[in-house]
Order: C-alpha cells, then sequence, then structure tokens
C-alpha cells in the first residue's frame, strides 16, 4: 500500500517564522489520523501545506503519491469555522451547489447531475434533511455535518478536517467522529481530522499524530501519547494519566487539553 | 406621462440602472461589504466634480476614479485589520477634494445637488446611450464571475484551497461595484446610491432562501422601486429620490416582518 501523505524534511513557515521545522512522516492510505497540539503548533499549516497553499520552505511533501498542488480533486477539505460560512439565509443545497466547480467561470447554474451529487453526499452523512433548511437556521452541529458532507462531493480520497468539532457538544462531537470512523472504513478513504481533545477520538482513530514546538510526533495513542514524547514536544514536564479508558495530559497537575480548548471558545467569542 | 420623451428616457435609464443596482448589490450584501459600496459612492463625487474642473463629461471622470479606488480596495484585501478605518480616511477626502473641485469650477448649487441626490428627469439621449453599454458589460462580467465570486463569497478558505483566485475574484467584483455605482449616481446620486445597491438587495435576502430567486427579487424590487418613484415624482411633483428612498425603506421593512413572522 502505498503513503496518502509523505512529508520528506518539511520546513513550514507562517509570516517568516517556522512553525514545523524539518519533519517527516508517511500516512498510508485508508489510515485514520488525529491531530492533536497547543493552538498555534501548526496544525492548520500543516493542512494548508498540504492543500498546496503554503509552499515548503525546504524538504518534499508529496500527496497520493503527487507533488502538493492547489486545488487537487482528490482532496476534500473543512475548513476551521470561526472563519467560513457567514450568516447568510441560503438553504444548505444551494451553498453545496455553490461549491461545484466553483473554480470555473460562468453562471452558477447547477445539473441534474450535480444535484443528485449533493443529495448523496448529504445521504452519505444522513444529513438529507439539511439541502432544504436556511443556512443561517442550522446549529453548529448541523453546519459541521453539512461540511463534512461538501467535503465528500467528488468522491475524495483524502480528507484533511481542520477542527470539525468545534463549538459541538460531547454527544454531537460523538455523532461526527463516528460518522467519519464510518466513512473513512467504508470508502478507505485517509483521513486528518484535527481536534483539541484526544478522548473524543479514541477508538476511531488508527495512529494520532501530535505536534507542538515545531515538532511533530507520530504513532499509535500508545507509542505518542507518553510523559517523555509530550514533554519533549511541550517544552516542560507531562504527565499522562489514564482512567476509566480516558487519558488525560496534564502540566502541573491541570488538564492542558481541557484549559486549550476553554481559551479556545474565548478566543472565538472575540472574534 | 409617457408622451414626454424625458419621461421615457428616466424610465428607461432608471430600469436599466435599477436591474444592474439590485444584482450586483445582491452579491455585495452577500459578501457584507456594503460599506465598500458606500465609499465608492462618495469617492465618485470628487471623480464627477474633478472631471467637470477639466471639461470632461463628468460620467468619464466617475468611471476612472470609482474602479481605480475599487482597485485599491480589493488589493488591500478582506483581512487587512483597519481596512474599513483606511477606507472611511480616503472617503472623506474624496468629499474634501469634491468640494474644492465644485469651488473651483464655480458651478451652482443645482449642478452639486443633482450629483449628490440625482437627477432622472434629466437623462439626455447620450447618457441613456452609455447607460445601455454600461448596464450591459457590466451584468454580462458579473455573469462570467458569478460562479467563483459566489463560492469564494460564501466559503473563502474552501474556494482558495479548491483553487479559486479570491483576491483576483474580490477585486474584479469591486470593479463592477464600481461601475453599478457610476450608473446608479445617474439615477439617485451619490449620497442615495444604498436606496439602490443595498435596500433591495438586503430585503430579497431576507424573504428567500434561494439563489436565481433572490437575484431576480433583488433587481425586480429595485426596479418597482425606481419607476414607482418616477411615477410617483410625476404625480406629486416632489423629487423622484425621495420617493425612491421612501418605497426603499417601506420595502426593507415588509421583508423585516415577513422575515420576522416566518420565524416565529
Amino acid at each position: 500500500m502505498s503513503d496518502a501523505i509523505a512529508l520528506d524534511h518539511a520546513t513550514l513557515s507562517v509570516a517568516g517564522r517556522a512553525v514545523l521545522s524539518d519533519i517527516s512522516l508517511a500516512v498510508a492510505e485508508g489510515e485514520f489520523v488525529g491531530v492533536l497540539g497547543a493552538n498555534g503548533s501548526g496544525k492548520t499549516t500543516l493542512f494548508k501545506a498540504l492543500l498546496g497553499l503554503i509552499p515548503a520552505d525546504s524538504g518534499a511533501i508529496t500527496v497520493l503519491g503527487r507533488p502538493v498542488k492547489r486545488g487537487n480533486p482528490e482532496i476534500g477539505y473543512l475548513p476551521q469555522l470561526k472563519t467560513a460560512l457567514p450568516g447568510a439565509r441560503l438553504l444548505g443545497r444551494e451553498v453545496l451547489a455553490a461549491g461545484l466547480d466553483g473554480h470555473r467561470f460562468g453562471v452558477p447554474l447547477v445539473s441534474a447531475v450535480a444535484a443528485r451529487d449533493i443529495d448523496r453526499a448529504l445521504d452519505n452523512v444522513g444529513a438529507a434533511e439539511l439541502a432544504d433548511r436556511p443556512l443561517s437556521e442550522m446549529s453548529g452541529g448541523e453546519r459541521q455535518r453539512l461540511l463534512v458532507a461538501q467535503a465528500l462531493i467528488g468522491n475524495p480520497r483524502l480528507l484533511l478536517l481542520d477542527e470539525p468539532l468545534i463549538g459541538l457538544d460531547p454527544h454531537q462531537s460523538q455523532v461526527v467522529v463516528d460518522l467519519i470512523g464510518g466513512l473513512s472504513r467504508a470508502l478507505k478513504l485517509t483521513v486528518l481530522f484535527s481536534a483539541h481533545e484526544l478522548n473524543q477520538l479514541l477508538g476511531t482513530i488508527d495512529r494520532v499524530l501530535y505536534l507542538g514546538r515545531g515538532e511533530a510526533a507520530l504513532g499509535t495513542v500508545a507509542e505518542v501519547i507518553s510523559p517523555a514524547v509530550l514533554s519533549r514536544l511541550y517544552g516542560a514536564p507531562i504527565q499522562v494519566v489514564r482512567a476509566d479508558g480516558h487519558i488525560f495530559v496534564m502540566s502541573h497537575g491541570r488538564d492542558i487539553e481541557r484549559q486549550q480548548d476553554h481559551h479556545d471558545h474565548h478566543d472565538h467569542a472575540g472574534l | 406621462m409617457l408622451a414626454y420623451d424625458f419621461m421615457l428616457r428616466a424610465f428607461a435609464a432608471s430600469g436599466i440602472v435599477a436591474v444592474v443596482a439590485g444584482a450586483v448589490g445582491y452579491f455585495l450584501v452577500l459578501r457584507g461589504q456594503t460599506f465598500a459600496g458606500h465609499a465608492l459612492a462618495h469617492i465618485a463625487f470628487a471623480g464627477a466634480t474633478g472631471a467637470a474642473l477639466i471639461g470632461l463629461a463628468p460620467l468619464y471622470g466617475v468611471i476612472a476614479v470609482t474602479v481605480g479606488a475599487a482597485v485599491a480596495i480589493g488589493a488591500l484585501g478582506e483581512r487587512l485589520s483597519g481596512r474599513d478605518v483606511a477606507i472611511g480616511v480616503i472617503l472623506s477626502l474624496s468629499l474634501g477634494f469634491g468640494l474644492l473641485f465644485l469651488r473651483l469650477t464655480t458651478t451652482n448649487a443645482t449642478q452639486a445637488t443633482s450629483l449628490l441626490f440625482g437627477s432622472v428627469l434629466a437623462v439626455s439621449p447620450a447618457t441613456l446611450g452609455h447607460l445601455v453599454v454600461l448596464g450591459a458589460a457590466t451584468l454580462t462580467a458579473l455573469a462570467a464571475i458569478s460562479r467563483p465570486l459566489l463560492f469564494s463569497s460564501l466559503q473563502p478558505e474552501l474556494a482558495e484551497a479548491r483553487g479559486v483566485p479570491i483576491r483576483l475574484i474580490g477585486i474584479l467584483f469591486l470593479a463592477l461595484v464600481a461601475l453599478a455605482v457610476a450608473q446608479s449616481i445617474q439615477i439617485v446620486g451619490v449620497l442615495l446610491v444604498f436606496t439602490l445597491m443595498v435596500g433591495p438587495p438586503a430585503a430579497a435576502q431576507l424573504v428567500t432562501t434561494r439563489l436565481w430567486l433572490g437575484i431576480a427579487l433583488s433587481a425586480g424590487l429595485a426596479l418597482a422601486q425606481a419607476w414607482l418613484g418616477i411615477t410617483l415624482a410625476y404625480v406629486t411633483d416632489w423629487p423622484t429620490s425621495f420617493w425612491i428612498t421612501v418605497l426603499s425603506t417601506l420595502v426593507y421593512l415588509a421583508a423585516t416582518g415577513l422575515a420576522r413572522r416566518r420565524l416565529t
């Protein structure tokens, strides 16, 4: 089986600052990888590099066996919700239709084939009823499901999902994680799924990619979520507490992920 | 009323402009860029008065200045913080220059008033010809970019990832807004451009959740406002622009009421 994603000594920068330095890793086709790390650790930067939006300073990046290129139709992408989707009152169907062939010039007329693609994608995520609901009246969970459906249109082989659980309650989060896990297995999709909390992904992900201080660690949960690896990535002593099927990443007795999650919601309110 | 040539020209000119303003305005409201549209109208004032100062037709001055300003605003990008402040400063400066140019040309107050508030009943055959060409060009160009424009308005990050040149599309769109502003000024003047470019599309987006229906409704409402406004002006002898603003407000209030009733 070939690699879906391969980074070879890649260095990625944003505004002149190296966010990820000299990263080498490979994700196999069909793998479901959870991407974790503090805010600013490079999760979104990595996704943008795979999409061809940020060129690597050095090193090489290949996606599905080819060098990265912008507008790769084999990638389904779900951007972070905080900036995507304004409060438009258009129907879910119309929003998805706008994205079909959205890179071509012309008038956005929707063919019967395209309309069927949209219905099928919504059916795939069990959200057929969202087609006829205005975007502005959808809850956070419904919007996320609409966006997951959109990412699936065109039968991509790789899904890049940037924080699809932001703003969702634990139950809704579980629904989205199970949904993606099921799709990944059924359609042999490679998935990179970034999140704040590891526990929501436990049991579904094949491996975890943890980012921090310009470095990356990719491996099974047991390999990566260890005091030695995480202390290196956070640059501070980290304890890992396993209890009741959950894993807590602690620094000085406080839960790092939970803290970060709260902090992040605060940020969003301010935006 | 239709026996007079100037009335026929008023209906034709306002009809063309209303459809263009309604269609372009739909995307302007969808993108949340109404302030940019507002600014372009004020910047146009300097263009019109400056053109008069050097002996050019005001319409050409307006087009040159607004399209130039639109490209500059578009190039500033969507995410630059303080962009609205920068636009606001330029907007005031333009009005200042407009005032200076007016003084230097020693034009009379009527000309200034018609520039600020429109003079649809004074549209010349030549101006009508310009509006036909400009209107057709604006609508054609809008149709040509409408698909990537819609995508990058709704989901800029996804559009960028899919290869849409969102910066270029943004600049092209603002240039079309500038052309629509230049045309609207002929009908309702610099100060009241919003009454055709923002009122009808905002009302349409409150009432319908469908794209094509929304665009058609927006253009239709603008057209109805313009024609009814002229008719009321003819009957009452009050200014056309006054009636258009009244109708625009009524339409928007009615749309708000409709939307609210549907929610409850």
